[in-house]
């Protein structure tokens, strides 16, 4: 079993995708889970609170508004972990979004710089592009399995 | 001529390129810009992947990609993006750090408004081209014959008298007017030692009066005090072999220095925000009626977390201190809040933005608040800090080591 880290972070299909093969997605969801069932926190919805811009200055510096940091300080730790990582491209934001062009900036450059095997996609337009798609990923978990033995 | 990169982005249409052009040439730097092709622009910021929007980032990360790779030969590189634009600080950040990992070639950092002038420059580059230019300078590692450092910063003036590696006498006083504070700390430092002006080897000068006192004494150094507190530091702390970070929190801006044997190789220099200086301890130990001296010992005694600090400015984050001391709140929690937001400030502002390699020499007159140092370690997760003898001299320390050799006064 791989850790693949995937972008969009949020992104379902990619998550579902990973895991019928077998493998352990960092999906974004996992992490705010743990914040949300946290009864220390309370600062709804996703119980961010002031010390996670804080601790997202590990990828950003002070001058990085602080929305790009908090959002960093929940996704770069997952990217810290990743073994593998899936990006998809162009996505439109129901495939998954986190709604921030500079955090997309900065979690795909931290994803490429990790140096692990690393599938980059754009997203498909037609049914056609969609099955290569999906059988390019298949592919490459496929091929993590077989670098694990 | 030291041959500066510029890779920034933004400077041209802020119209600041002559004021980066017009620092690096006051000391004996030339700014450079790597030149190249549209094609190698795609490749590199490409194979760096960092798919910035703006066009003219892409262009930076392919002149950062043109020093490592070797296209260009540089001494050092500036790098520069517009004060809050987050896709600029992103890159900044991002391409410094390329840089560093894979050259030797030190690296300065700024980000600039429309407002940013050539003086506000001036100790970047001056520290920029001395690590270049000046090796032979920094590499000296004992101080011979008798010398005197005058640091005159922007709160205390610094004097130290050296003879035969060793200090012999100290001055301290405020700084008002430069050349009186200047002879009040001289005469100090001389008091009891036998000698006098006369006969010295030689002057060195630091801090923001060093101009104007190196002129008057017609001293053999003048040098900035990033160069000079990192050299006092490590000669100070008996680690002029290996790495270490140098910390000064002074009055009025603070450095960060990472040296290699001695040499430092990368700095941050902050000096927005008087709440991330000396100066708001200053404040707060004032506001307590007690000695800046007892700051420290009474913070140690305290918990942050007592006290509700909600700013770290320096007209309301006072302000709330005061609020906590009208509630009840002892003053020890309240001297702990004080280091601690000093502390934090740093860390946002500064630390983070320069690899630390331990140990930590913490430097400076804050480098006597004991408090200070406890919240700077905590901050960073308990790092390895050293705080030396005569650590508030530092920059006269470091002026009168490097000045040995060069003064022929007594020939």
């Amino acid at each position: 079993m791989v850790k693949v880290a995937i972008f969009p972070p949020n992104s379902l299909i990619l998550a579902d995708l990973i895991e019928r093969k077998g493998h352990e997605s960092l999906a974004l969801q996992k992490a705010v889970r743990k914040k949300v069932i946290d009864p220390e926190i309370d600062s709804p919805p996703m119980n961010i609170s002031e010390e996670d811009p804080i601790k997202g200055l590990k990828y950003a510096a002070i001058e990085v508004p602080s929305g790009v940091r908090g959002r960093m300080s929940i996704i770069g730790p997952l990217i810290d972990e990743a073994e593998a990582a899936i990006i998809i491209d162009k996505a439109p934001f129901g495939f998954g979004c986190i709604g921030c062009a500079r955090t997309n900036e900065l979690s795909t450059f931290y994803m490429r710089k990790r140096g692990v095997p690393t599938l980059e996609l754009i997203y498909p337009n037609n049914r056609d592009e969609t099955i290569d798609m999906v059988n390019k990923i298949n592919t490459f978990l496929d091929g993590l399995n077989n670098k694990e033995e | 001529m030291v041959k500066i990169a510029l890779v920034s982005c933004g400077t041209e249409y802020s119209g600041i390129q002559k004021e980066i052009e017009k620092a690096a040439n006051t000391f004996g730097g030339e700014i450079v810009i790597p030149e190249i092709d549209l094609p190698y622009i795609d490749e590199s910021y490409k194979k760096f992947g960092f798919s910035a929007e703006s066009s003219s980032l892409r262009l930076t990360i392919a002149r950062a990609m043109a020093i490592v790779e070797g296209r260009i030969q540089v001494d050092a590189v500036f790098i520069a993006t517009c004060f809050r634009c987050a896709e600029g600080a992103l890159v900044r950040n991002e391409v410094r750090r390329f840089i560093q990992e894979n050259t030797r070639i030190p690296v300065v950092t700024y980000s600039f408004t429309e407002r940013t002038k050539a003086d506000e420059l001036f100790i970047r580059m001056e520290a920029l081209t001395t690590t270049v230019a000046r090796k032979s300078i920094l590499a000296r590692e004992k101080q011979e014959g008798l010398t005197l450092g005058i640091d005159s910063g922007s709160t205390t003036t610094k004097v130290v008298l050296m003879e035969k590696n060793e200090i012999i006498g100290t001055g301290w006083t405020a700084t008002k007017d430069i050349m009186g504070s200047v002879e009040i700390g001289a005469k100090e430092a001389f008091n009891e030692t036998g000698y006098s002006m006369d006969d010295l080897d030689g002057i060195g000068t630091t801090g923001y009066g060093r101009l104007t006192i190196g002129k008057k004494f017609n001293a053999e150094l003048i040098q900035e005090e990033l160069s000079v507190n990192a050299k006092g530091a490590v000669y100070l702390a008996k680690h002029q072999s290996g790495e270490a970070t140098v910390l000064d929190i002074g009055g009025m801006d603070n450095k960060v220095i990472t040296v290699n044997d001695g040499i430092p190789d990368n700095f941050t220099m902050g000096g927005i925000c008087a709440g991330a200086s000396g100066r708001f301890l200053d404040m707060t130990a004032r506001r307590l009626d007690v000695d800046i001296k007892d700051l420290g010992p009474l913070a140690m005694k305290g918990d942050y977390r007592n006290t509700l600090l909600n700013s770290y400015c320096i007209v309301f984050g006072i302000q709330d201190l005061v609020t906590t001391l009208a509630a009840g709140g002892s003053k020890e929690d309240v001297a702990a809040a004080a280091c601690h937001s000093v502390a934090e400030q740093v860390y946002e502002q500064q630390l983070q933005e320069i690899d630390i390699r331990e140990p930590l020499i913490q430097v400076g007159g804050t480098s006597l608040i004991s408090g200070l140092i406890k919240a700077v370690g905590e901050t960073l997760g308990g790092i390895d800090i050293i705080v030396p003898e005569y650590s508030q001299y530092i920059g006269a320390v470091g002026a009168a080591l490097l000045v040995s050799g060069m003064g022929k006064r007594q020939k």
